[in-house]
């Protein structure tokens, strides 16, 4: 052996020896560790778990960033120099209309890594009626293939297919529920636009949030251009990201390149965001909390143990060990006793989580991700070599003398 | 005067006080200047109180004294930091302590290492041979996977005479090392320092309390009160043998 290894070969085999002697003690604060480390990891996956969950949910129906037309404002011309301007100014109605020169714009997002889909949509407002019933709709003309990529609407098919094009749409479950339609049956869209269309009902979707189950209808792009009077418009681009938390940049970024407005799911989505946020806060915590908690019962024990090796802490100086080796087999016994109790405690939390998975309400899937193990395990580590800090630098310090007289 | 080869151990006016600096300081040892040389085998003894071990403590190096100097092997010490102090303690200086001092969650054997494995690591073939040689001389071969509490206090004695001789230390410190033994089993403990000093080329300073033991040595040093009241030369009787 040779090097630190071999130099700390020594200090560890008398750490451990020493944790062996006093089994009982050191199984205790092991088992203290553990159960600190389970809450630590089982909460965290859990919160992840749960987050995950909510995004995946909340994202599953929507864009990660949507492009849209800047609005228009008016023009103002600036003061000529040394005059004061008074304004009156009225914000201007925001008509539909299209995004310019659309298709290069889209082609330019297409070549974009950062994205994994691109979605042009053509998207207003337009009223459903059918006899007598009457219901105001959301217009959406889609690419199947694209916006497939978006919205995996195939998944959320209640019943029919989803087949837009050649006069046929979807409807949302809600929306069919409120006209009582069923598949196959007719439909009249009415827009503003002194536009109007019978099409038939080719598929019925339900994506489990009320506002898109009860107004959306998807149309082929063409057709909804044209009930909206934008031949060859399109008036958003759906956007998908990669990394989804990394969205907001990304929209700043698209924003800038294609001078159209950006929003991303995370500023749609702020209250969400926010609650998020509040729980990550509320979890973090928990585990600091938690971590302060362990980290004093292994500083306790360790210096309990110090008081009580005073005497082969001497007769170990007075053999040959230097105050650096004495210090290091008393950091060794704490880092021991953060893996030692975070190995322990990863695999009780793991147990959780199964039992969570298997027996629980069954509302979502805790994934335990080996990272997190990892993380826990280094953190409890590095914790308990810290709290061992202070006790391993008074054995240090003792004198060797009063040491070996101690009884 | 320079250190010749002969002296392992020399000090110039040695004194140490307790509590300095405080209303209750108190100088214990009053000048102490001794020469100890290679192939002595020397008893040091006083009355209770009269500073046997805290001289002792400062010939080992785990202490450090007032004023005046300590040679060891012709090494000024007074100026040393821990960790030179520590290594040359470790590679030159065997302890034996009165309550014999073995750690007891370790063998027998690892225990006669533990001064191999402080100062190089992990112990290798050769060192592991030389632990149970000594554990033989000092009659423990049979012994070696013994836990401490699993032997009587003669054999843990010896034990630790054996690990205090695994660096081949220049000098062997004792402090009462029968002390705590009955008669029987502190002659024969007493036998096996004069072995060692006679076989192993090691000066050995030891306290004692017992006329009978001092005697047996070759040199005898009384402290009385913090100084050095008599050092004289025994008859050999033990080289008559
Ligand atoms: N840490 C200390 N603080 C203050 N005084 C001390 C300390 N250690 C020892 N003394 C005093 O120093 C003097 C010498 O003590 P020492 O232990 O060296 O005596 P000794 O000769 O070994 O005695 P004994 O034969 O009883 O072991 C004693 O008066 C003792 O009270
Ligand atoms: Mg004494």
């Amino acid at each position: 052996m040779t090097g630190v290894f071999g130099r700390l070969w020594t200090e560890w085999t008398i750490a451990i020896s020493f944790l062996r002697e006093g089994r009982a003690q050191s199984l205790m604060i092991a088992i203290g560790v553990a159960v600190g480390v389970a809450v630590i990891v089982f909460v965290t996956a859990l919160i992840q778990g749960l987050q995950v969950n909510i995004i995946e949910r909340t994202l599953g129906t929507q864009a990660h960033i949507r492009l849209l037309s800047p609005d228009e404002i008016n023009q103002v011309l600036p003061p000529a120099a040394g005059t004061m301007q008074l304004l009156l100014e009225d914000k201007r109605a925001q008509r539909l209309r299209s995004i310019n020169n659309w298709q290069q714009v889209s082609a330019t997002l297409d070549q974009l890594s950062l994205l994994t889909a691109v979605s042009p949509v053509v998207s207003g407002p337009a009223f459903a009626r059918r006899g007598e019933a009457l219901q105001s709709v959301v217009l959406v003309g889609i690419d199947p293939v694209r916006y497939q990529k978006i919205i995996p609407l195939d998944d959320y098919m209640q019943s029919g297919q989803l087949r837009v094009g050649a006069n046929d749409a979807v409807i949302g479950s809600l929306l069919a529920d409120d006209l009582g339609v069923q598949v196959g049956n007719k439909l009249r869209l009415d827009t503003g636009q002194q536009n109007s269309a019978v099409v038939n009902i080719a598929g019925i979707f339900e994506l489990g949030v009320r506002e898109l189950d009860a107004r959306y209808v998807y149309l082929d792009l063409k057709q909804a251009q044209a009930l909206l009077n934008l031949p060859g418009g399109i008036t958003v681009i759906d956007l998908t990201v990669a990394d989804i938390f990394a969205a907001e940049d990304i929209a700043a970024q698209v924003g800038r390149l294609t001078s159209l407005q950006a929003e991303s799911w995370i500023k749609t989505n702020a209250q969400l965001m926010n609650a998020l946020t509040a729980q990550s806060l509320s979890t973090n915590m928990i585990i600091v909390f938690v971590a302060i908690s362990v980290a004093f019962g292994i500083a306790s024990v360790l210096s309990v143990s110090v008081v009580q090796r005073t005497r082969e802490i001497g007769i170990l100086r007075a053999t040959g060990a230097t105050r650096q080796q004495i210090l290091r087999i008393f950091l060794i016994q704490g880092a021991v006793f953060g893996l030692l109790g975070s190995v322990l405690g990863s695999a009780a939390s793991y147990l959780l989580v199964w039992v969570f998975n298997t027996f629980g309400p069954g509302l979502f899937f805790i994934p335990i991700p080996a990272s997190l193990l990892l993380m826990a395990m280094l953190l409890a580590t590095l914790t308990g070599i810290l709290a061992a800090a202070v006790p391993s630098r008074r054995a240090a310090a003792l004198d060797p003398v009063v040491a070996i007289r101690y009884v | 005067m320079s250190d010749d080869a002969m002296t392992v151990l020399r000090l110039e006016g040695l004194r140490k006080s307790y509590n300095v600096g405080q209303p209750n300081e108190i100088e214990v040892l009053h000048g102490i200047d001794v020469v100890i040389g290679r192939s002595d085998f020397a008893a040091l003894v006083g009355p209770s109180g009269s500073g046997k071990s805290t001289l002792l403590n400062l010939l080992g190096l785990l202490d450090q004294p007032s004023s005046g100097e300590l040679y060891l092997l012709g090494q000024a010490t007074s100026a040393m930091d821990d960790a030179a102090r520590t290594a040359l303690r470790g590679s030159s200086i065997g302890f034996v302590f009165q309550f014999h001092h073995l750690i007891q969650a370790f063998t027998a054997l690892d225990n006669v290492l533990m001064p191999l494995m402080l100062s190089r690591g992990k112990p290798d073939k050769l060192a592991v041979q030389q632990a149970r040689e000594l554990l033989a001389a000092v009659g423990l071969e049979k012994f070696a996977n013994r836990k401490p509490n699993e032997l009587s206090g003669g054999q843990q004695q010896r034990v630790a005479i054996a690990r205090a001789l695994i660096t081949e230390p220049a000098l062997l410190l004792a402090d009462e090392p029968t002390g705590n033994l009955d008669t029987r089993t502190a002659a024969e403990v007493f036998e096996l320092f004069h072995k060692v000093n006679r076989e192993r080329d090691c000066a050995v300073l030891l306290v004692t309390h017992d006329p009978r033991l001092s005697a047996a040595c070759d040199r005898t040093i009384n402290l009385v009160d913090g100084r050095i009241e008599s050092d004289t030369l025994n008859q050999p009787a033990s080289q008559q043998k």
